[in-house]
């Protein structure tokens, strides 16, 4: 009978496609939707995400991302070095910048100051260039959104000048660096540099990054930092988190998403569930029919089940596979640059189509169901 | 009205048997009683008509008489099986395996072909598909449209879609066949060549045929005439009544 069942969909090719249709727009609405407020939220913790190998990030008591920071005396690096369980800790600068471009307009960085001897703190991994470029003199290394930013496509920026607040800048390497939120041009250089090309108060130091001493466990290590020094520690993972609930907590952005994946999960519920219910009432007198033949309730059951979870298999795919093409077709473009599916996002919206189909396909058999055989008489 | 005996269980020339067979519809606050206690006895190897006015109560009839309406009141036996002392599920059960339906409107699925739609119940049954198809595709030609076995509804005529209709509700070989004006939207002609094909593929001395109709074009070709007014029966014999 499913044999017959899914002969009945695939026969009525207007209805077929158009729930297809429906269940394949609903999964690319809900999948696209999620996947970029995930990447894009997540981007808030991309200035944890670009320096790997800090276990502990040790901040001002009022600070609560990369982005969102005071700075601290520079005194406060010799306390966190004080404290037992500390392998290594260098200073850490992140501070607002102005670049005058080429045609003289003024742009917004971010400058990034790097520990002068280790360079931690330094993306892992160079687009252009080596970690050593920064040993020159008015070195910097932009990150590869800045690239796209101030030069056109395809332009290798390495060597060209920049006015970094009033002063000399030559860019000599391009990181490979998650962006950030806002997707601003990030520079990099030696903190000591940093110092030069971002005046400001007395107190300059941002961050202090610290690796754990082996067999030291970096959760047990920041309690002992904020406990030691009165300063803020948290861990990679907890300040990532950090960065992540600031996005949520003070931007719209999770409001605006939820309502697209909500108007994904109605627009599939409306299209499919008025497609299925036309469907059944088209074929209600062959149901009819097939009932009174002796064809009981349970098998159905089966068969409309059958053609739910055809068409949804089939559109959830194709809306899936619209998510990964368009994330593909994307993926050269620095806003979108890392953009990745999570796992947890198709299950969800499989669940979403689930529930799509069960509630349309329930609506929808409710009147088979309740048709007597003997309408068929009728 | 017919003067019928006491339920024989152990007659086998009995296909059915009703006694006080009674059925209510609620509309509102008001029921409406359809069959005021229908007592008949139909024999296999007859072809019987039931005939009435639209309202007087054969559909009702026909659908209690093959266990697809149940009764206010009354028992049906079909085979000597008291139908609606079955559960449900043993009922729907009992209905594939003995009774095939041909019906006004045919209701063939549109999607699915001939030889499919022939193999329904086989299929419904649980038979290998195949074997099913084979089985009904060897039916479609002993009805004369084997060659269209491979065709949609929507590619036969009507005239050949009745076929159909019939090969499916022969094709598992059930003890009653339950015809719905199956004669309504053919041409006289047609009409009776149907009436033919049904008296010499679906009449056996052990099935039955009882069929619903108002065409008096083929009244002539009856066994046994029922005529139903306001759900009692009041005419029952070899021809129609005179002032009918």
């Amino acid at each position: 009978m499913v044999w017959i069942a899914i002969r009945m969909l695939t026969g009525d090719a207007t209805k077929f496609y158009g729930l297809l249709f429906g269940i394949a727009f609903s999964t690319l609405l809900i999948t696209q939707q999620l996947t970029i407020f995930v990447n894009l939220i997540e981007r808030g913790a991309s200035g944890v995400y670009n320096v790997p190998s800090a276990d502990v990030w040790v901040m001002d008591p009022v600070s609560r991302t990369t982005d969102v920071n005071l700075p601290m005396p520079s005194t406060a690096l010799d306390r966190v070095r004080s404290v037992p369980g500390v392998e290594w800790a260098v200073p850490h600068l992140r501070a607002a910048a102005s670049v005058r471009t080429k045609e003289g307009d003024l742009e917004g960085v971010s400058v990034i100051g790097v520990d002068d001897a280790t360079l931690i703190g330094l993306p892992r991994r160079m687009a252009s260039g080596s970690t050593k470029v920064l040993e020159q003199p008015d070195a910097v290394v932009i990150d590869d959104v800045g690239t796209t930013r101030f030069f056109p496509e395809g332009y290798d920026p390495v060597g060209e000048r920049l006015e970094l607040n009033d002063q000399r800048a030559v860019i000599m390497g391009v990181a490979d660096a998650i962006p950030s939120f806002t997707s601003q041009v990030t520079l990099y250089t030696r903190y000591s540099r940093a110092l030069n090309f971002v005046p400001g108060t007395r107190n300059r130091l941002s961050f202090v990054l610290v690796g754990a001493a082996p067999g030291v466990d970096a959760k047990t290590l920041a309690t002992r930092i904020t406990d030691e020094t009165g300063l803020r520690a948290r861990t990679r993972d907890e300040f990532a988190r950090d960065g992540i609930d600031f996005i949520i907590e003070n931007t719209g952005i999770p409001l605006n998403f939820g309502i697209t994946v909500m108007l994904g999960f109605i627009v599939g519920v409306a299209i499919v569930g008025l497609t299925f219910s036309l469907f059944i009432r088209d074929n209600i007198k062959q149901f009819g029919a097939l009932k009174a033949i002796g064809v009981n309730n349970a098998k159905i059951r089966r068969m409309v089940a059958a053609q739910a979870a055809m068409v949804g298999s089939i559109g959830y795919g194709l809306g899936v596979l619209g998510t990964v093409a368009f994330i593909w077709s994307f993926s050269s473009n620095p806003t979108f640059k890392g953009f990745y599916i999570p796992w947890q996002v198709p299950l969800i919206s499989l669940a979403a189509v689930t529930i799509i189909l069960t509630l349309t396909g329930w609506i929808a058999l409710r009147n088979v169901l309740r048709t007597e055989p003997a309408a068929v008489f009728r | 009205m017919s003067d019928v005996a006491p339920f024989a269980p152990g007659d086998p020339a009995t296909a059915i048997a009703t006694r006080g067979v009674v059925r209510d519809f609620t509309a509102g606050q008001q029921t409406i009683r359809v069959l005021h206690g229908i007592d008949l006895d139909v024999r296999a190897g007859e072809l019987t008509y039931l005939v009435g006015e639209s309202g007087s109560g054969k559909t009702t009839l026909i659908s209690i008489m093959c266990g697809i309406l149940w009764p206010t009141e009354g028992e049906v036996r079909l085979f000597g099986t008291d139908i609606y002392n079955l559960s449900d599920n043993e009922l729907v059960d009992f209905r594939l395996r003995n009774v095939g339906f041909i019906f006004q409107q045919y209701n063939l699925i549109p999607a699915i072909d001939a030889a499919a739609n022939a193999a329904v119940p086989l299929i419904a049954q649980g038979v290998d598909r195949g074997e099913a198809r084979a089985r009904a595709t060897e039916l479609l030609a002993a009805l004369n449209i084997g060659d269209q076995a491979d065709k949609l509804p929507s590619q036969l005529s009507g005239g050949q879609q009745q076929r159909v209709a019939i090969a499916r509700a022969l094709v598992h070989q059930p003890r009653l066949i339950v015809c719905d004006e199956p004669t309504a939207a053919l041409d006289a002609r047609s009409g009776r060549r149907v009436m033919d094909l049904l008296r010499e593929v679906a009449l056996a001395d052990d099935r039955s045929v009882i069929i619903v109709t108002h065409d008096n074009r083929i009244f002539d070709l009856a066994d046994r005439i029922l005529v139903l007014e306001d759900g009692r029966i009041t005419h029952d014999g070899r021809d129609m009544p005179k002032d009918y």
